[in-house]
């Protein structure tokens, strides 16, 4: 299914990230990253494993530190922040992790309530059952609210994940990987699912995946990032519109021939 | 032709690649002490800053409290009646038998009580803590917890410390009380003493100083055991095989942390007989 087209506001960028370097020991995986993404936009993140594109989004989020280069996060600049500010910043921003970080010792009800409840002291019961229902009834998994994490499916994890960023009504989504190890039906459903809570929530997002039929599906804009760098970016047709010997064979090999 | 390579062999330097090795360890250890104690000053920035989590707290001694109990209460009882059973010989010979009350409730008061509950809580709750913390670092729960607006340091970490810290003086006096039930037990069937003899004899050489030291004892092995436990499991490496060093990492040093905590906090209190 083709992704329905929300408007982009391109004069306003929601996040800027400038000259970005990260390294682990010797091993630099960003060298000098420049991103921006605009309001309403969902901008998707190409490469191989190992590159540093779950890197890239844990920098954005202030999870690691960035060794050079500023990265600025609705108008604030993420180093400059106390742990406070950080703290309140993050409440804007929806993270979804690749293995869904569900927390394993609550049910899915407590899995949602435990953000709301944790920053909007004084909420009361009957505002967190409206959030966890409207939540778990954007995403389609309503009757899984008194499930452990361990009782559901890859896929439901995954849209539990997201409910879970959800309930905070955030500005900005992060998705590590949305689609990686679901089988090919439940990948289009969380592509699908990724679109509508764009449609829904009026959010702008970065999707980190590796996989085309996710980069083609949800993506206004593709960022193919190797040895640390974009080394093409613009509409899915545009980026693989190449002979360049390393994006043509990532092209070739997602789709069998 | 004869290819044997005649070159004499240069021996390697074994001395000087040991020393870089002793180097790197001793870095390393260095490197560690200076991370755990980071660690602590953290917990105490942390703990008694606002918001406060007595919610978590609560929950936290609660499972402390359950996790050891059932083998506290046994190992508790076991070595009061079997510590009874075993002195009883040596003070026959002397003809001092009315005297293992007072010598039952020394040893299990002023160290026994402690040293057995703290060592019970580093296998249980310690264990629990740093493959728990362990876990939900390595599936990026904690991380899950940090972008969603809370502090895990201070969720996860300063409740558990603060509980442990709360929770082992409790079980320990506990210990104490159903280690001195195990010595009536013996008492009882090989000399039929009545329960409040017993207890009148049990309680009379305590003083004040033997209650305070088995406190304060018991309030530093819980924090060790908190403080051991949160560590090794929040900084866990990745993977399975990260959690389980986490868990077995938490038990050892707990371990080895309350022994020297034992003998040092002995010879303390010995300088205020």
């Amino acid at each position: 299914m083709e992704k329905q087209k929300a408007p982009i506001d391109h004069k306003n960028a929601v996040i800027r990230v400038h000259g970005l370097k990260k390294a682990f020991g010797d091993y630099e995986v960003l060298r000098g990253i420049n991103l921006e993404l605009y309001q309403g936009e969902n901008l998707v993140v190409l490469g191989r494993s190992g590159t540093g594109k779950s890197v890239l989004i844990k920098v954005i989020s202030g999870l690691l530190q960035a060794d050079a280069g500023t990265v600025e996060v609705l108008g604030q600049n993420i180093d400059q922040l106390t742990t406070r500010e950080l703290q309140a910043l993050r409440i804007r921003i929806g993270f979804s992790f690749q293995n869904s970080a569900l927390y394993d010792s609550m049910t899915v009800r407590k899995n949602l309530e435990f953000p709301l409840v944790r920053n909007r002291r004084g909420i009361g019961r009957k505002e967190i059952d409206t959030s966890v229902e409207r939540v778990l009834e954007a995403v389609g998994l309503a009757q899984t609210i008194n499930q452990m994490p361990s009782e559901l499916s890859g896929g439901q994890r995954k849209r539990i994940g997201i409910a879970r960023t959800l309930i905070l009504n955030p500005e900005i989504m992060l998705y590590d990987e949305p689609t990686a190890g679901l089988d090919p039906i439940t990948c289009i459903e969380i592509n699908e699912l990724i679109n509508e809570v764009q449609e829904r929530y009026k959010t702008s997002s970065i999707i980190i995946t590796h996989d085309l039929t996710c980069a083609k599906q949800t993506g206004d804009r593709i960022a193919m990032l190797l040895d640390g760098k974009f080394q093409r970016e613009g509409s899915f047709e545009h980026v693989f519109d190449t002979d360049n010997a390393r994006i043509k064979p990532f092209f070739d090999y997602n789709f069998i021939k | 032709m004869d290819t044997t390579d005649t070159t004499p062999i240069i021996p390697k330097p074994v001395k000087q690649k040991r020393f870089a090795g002793f180097r790197k360890s001793l870095t390393d250890f260095f490197a560690s002490l200076y991370n755990i104690n980071s660690f602590i000053i953290r917990f105490f920035k942390e703990a008694f800053l606002p918001p406060y989590e007595f919610k978590e707290i609560i929950r936290q001694c609660y499972e402390t409290g359950v996790r050891s109990f059932t083998l506290i209460s046994l190992t508790g009882f076991i070595v009061g009646l079997i510590f009874t059973k075993q002195s009883r010989p040596s003070l026959a010979e002397f003809g001092a038998t009315s005297w293992l009350p007072s010598l039952v409730s020394i040893a299990i008061m002023r160290a026994l009580a402690p040293l057995v509950t703290a060592l019970i809580a580093a296998g249980k709750v310690g264990s629990s803590i740093g493959a728990e913390l362990g876990s939900m670092r390595v599936t990026e729960q904690i991380d899950a917890m940090e972008v969603s607006g809370t502090n895990p340091f201070k969720f996860l970490v300063c409740t558990r410390v603060l509980a442990t810290t709360l929770t082992i003086p409790i079980l320990a006096t506990y210990t104490g009380l159903i280690s001195i039930l195990g010595g009536f037990l013996n008492v009882y069937v090989n000399e039929g003493t009545s329960y409040r003899t017993y207890i009148g004899q049990v309680f009379d050489p305590l003083s004040f100083i033997d209650f305070t030291a088995a406190l304060i004892k018991s309030i530093v092995f819980g924090f060790t055991i908190g403080i051991v436990g949160c560590y090794q499991g929040y900084n866990s490496s990745s993977g399975t095989e990260g959690v389980g060093k986490a868990a077995n990492g938490a038990v050892v040093t707990a371990m080895f942390l309350i022994f020297i905590e034992e003998i040092t906090i002995v010879q303390i209190t010995s300088w205020f007989r």
